[in-house]
């Protein structure tokens, strides 16, 4: 009880700091430039927080976040490049002759349709995919390696049709989302307080579903599945549903990328970003929902500052530090964090040791 | 309506070629507490697999009541009334003993109904009574992995009567178990066995003695004898392969 209830006190702390860090101390302390950097990395705080849960609570790696971030990404980019280039066809349709508009574009002319698309497709495919592979008992690194091929797939299918899909390039130059401005300063600023009301209200649900006894069941298949199924659940439907609720997070953080960013390409889907989208998350934390958005924010922010400087070593940094983490900090910095409050407080009262 | 309630027959299985269970016919009945002994290798564990549906007969029905449980899976053969202990104690160790009980309460099993649960005064106090019951009333809110072997075991038995199944089955509930906690485990089994069948497995031929009505005795995957424990402690075949050494 006493410790249970310190965890969740220990849950609301943090998530505290981090309202008060990204609502008023960076607005007003950090530039736009800046800004709009915080907006891109809390991006993938929204796809960590849907990683916490498959991964950390269900104990489901996926490897192929990024194929659900590019259908969200992708779909955002569809609306928004037919709204900066109505009403010609794309500009690299052109370049590739194609002379008609696909018939599978036009829906995107509509935000209603576009958004709709973005919450369902990712849904639907995830949960047939999930449920029919977790119903033959398919888990594990094999479920890994699967979704790690599905990333793998649409890399290769997005590269391949140039004149649908932009090809390497993927889609860019964006300018207004239903008639307003998306890339002049004020409309950033906006965007990134909208991006931080989106994590939040993701973090809520997140938190929602782990406090529910759906959240105790997750943890009980995590630890002995068999035993679930002996309690007479249908443990399939649970880790397809929780997996599609990951799938739709990512989705979600990819379409808001397309809006952030202006752009989407293959490689942002691809196997590596899907990868680097898991070490985020273990960095943070991967039982903790606030730890995955620190995660994404020290991870996003060293890529920037490496990278920037020197552009090589970027991949064998987070390689490094992918190992170390799992190595010695397994439940990453909120397990660090928990352990230092969980220290101080014995010593605080020592006679409540064991 | 019949006393019987699982009803075994021609019940075969083999495993690359190794016949674990050969061409088993067993029945118990309502009310009875029935213990299943025999040397290792005897099909004892298969035996309960095969009817909790975690392994598939290759020949054979297994009748529970009405239903045919060889073509149904795991999780709606729990729902029928069947509930499966296992040899070593299964239990969410990250959970509490209280969420341990709860995750067994045979409702809200489906996704939105396990999402917008809120545990009920009625709930509390079921979950109160089997803790009471299996010895952990005071281990409510301790996670499950701080238990002792014998309490994991309790707790595991307290989780199928949360399930309140009319067929239970037991895969060695005292091994690891002290003395102590053998009587007491044999003052639960008599306690929960009145109005629904246990079929348990057991080494412990004095714990046996002190709780069974009947005992089956298996032999390379085939029915050696059956009957009280008297008849069986003087069966010369039983006494030749197990009871002797």
């Amino acid at each position: 009880m006493t410790t249970s209830r310190m965890m969740s006190r220990v849950g609301l702390v943090p998530a505290i700091l981090l309202a008060l860090l990204l609502l008023v101390i960076f607005p007003v302390f950090l530039g736009s430039y800046w800004l709009n950097l915080i907006s891109k990395y809390l991006v993938f705080g929204v796809v960590g927080v849907g990683i916490v849960l498959a991964w950390g609570y269900g104990g489901i790696l996926s490897l192929g976040q990024g194929l659900f971030f590019g259908i969200g990404g992708y779909l955002m980019a569809m609306y928004l490049k037919l709204q900066a280039s109505a009403p010609n066809l794309p500009d690299f349709m052109v370049w590739s002759s194609t002379e008609v508009l696909p018939w599978w574009w036009k829906p995107y002319y509509s935000l209603t349709v576009t958004l709709i698309s973005i919450a369902v497709i990712p849904t639907v495919l995830a949960f047939v995919f999930a449920y029919a592979v977790f119903r033959k008992r398919v888990g594990g690194v094999y479920f890994a390696i699967v979704t790690l091929a599905l990333a793998l797939t649409l890399t290769v299918m997005l590269v391949g049709q140039q004149g649908y899909t932009g090809g390497a390039n993927g889609i860019t130059d964006f300018r207004t989302l239903a008639g307003m401005s998306i890339i002049s300063d004020k409309a950033k600023l906006v965007l990134y307080f909208v991006q931080v009301v989106i994590l939040f209200i993701v973090m809520g649900i997140g938190t929602a579903i782990v406090k529910s006894r759906l959240g105790k069941i997750l943890i009980a298949i995590r630890d002995r599945e068999d035993r679930v199924r002996f309690s007479g659940y249908d443990t399939a439907l649970f880790k397809a549903f929780i997996f599609t609720v990951s799938a739709l997070f990512s989705a979600l953080g990819g379409a808001l990328y397309s809006l952030q960013v202006g752009l989407i390409t293959p490689t942002l889907v691809g196997v590596v970003a899907s990868i680097e989208m898991i070490i985020y998350v273990a960095v943070g934390g991967r039982l903790s929902i606030v730890g995955a958005v620190v995660g994404a924010l020290l991870v996003g922010w060293s890529k920037s500052v490496i990278s920037e400087s020197f552009p090589t070593i970027w991949l064998f940094f987070l390689g490094g530090l992918f190992i170390v983490i799992t190595m010695f900090l397994p439940s990453g910095l909120a397990g660090l964090f928990s352990r230092i409050k969980l220290r101080s407080a014995t010593i605080a009262t020592p006679e409540r040791t064991q | 309506m019949s006393a019987v309630i699982l009803s075994v027959q021609e019940l075969s299985v083999s495993f690359d070629g190794f016949v674990a269970v050969d061409g088993l016919n067993f029945t118990v009945e309502r009310n009875e507490l029935r213990c299943v002994i025999g040397p290792n290798g005897a099909g004892k564990t298969t035996l309960l697999d095969m009817i909790c549906g975690k392994t598939k007969p290759s020949h054979g029905t297994i009748k529970f009541k009405e239903l045919e449980l060889t073509h149904m899976i795991e999780h709606e053969i729990t729902r029928a009334g069947v509930g499966r202990k296992f040899q070593t104690p299964a239990v969410y160790e990250d959970l509490t003993v209280l969420e341990n009980l709860e995750i067994s309460y045979p409702e809200q099993r489906g996704i939105f109904g396990s999402l917008f649960f809120r545990r009920t005064p009625d709930y509390r106090l079921r979950i109160d009574e089997v803790a009471d019951q299996v010895y952990l009333r005071d281990f409510l809110d301790a996670k499950a992995a701080l238990l002792s072997h014998g309490q994991k075991q309790w707790l595991e038995i307290g989780m199928l009567l949360m399930q309140d199944p009319e067929l239970m089955l037991l895969d060695e509930p005292v091994a690891g178990m002290s003395a102590r906690e053998r009587e007491l485990t044999a003052d639960l089994l008599k306690q929960i066995a009145p109005g629904r069948c246990v079929v348990l497995i057991e080494h412990d031929m004095a714990f046996v003695r002190s709780i069974a009505h009947k005992v089956t005795v298996l032999h390379q995957g085939k029915l050696l004898a059956e009957g009280t424990m008297e008849q069986i402690q003087s069966d010369e075949r039983v006494i030749d392969v197990y009871l002797g050494n």
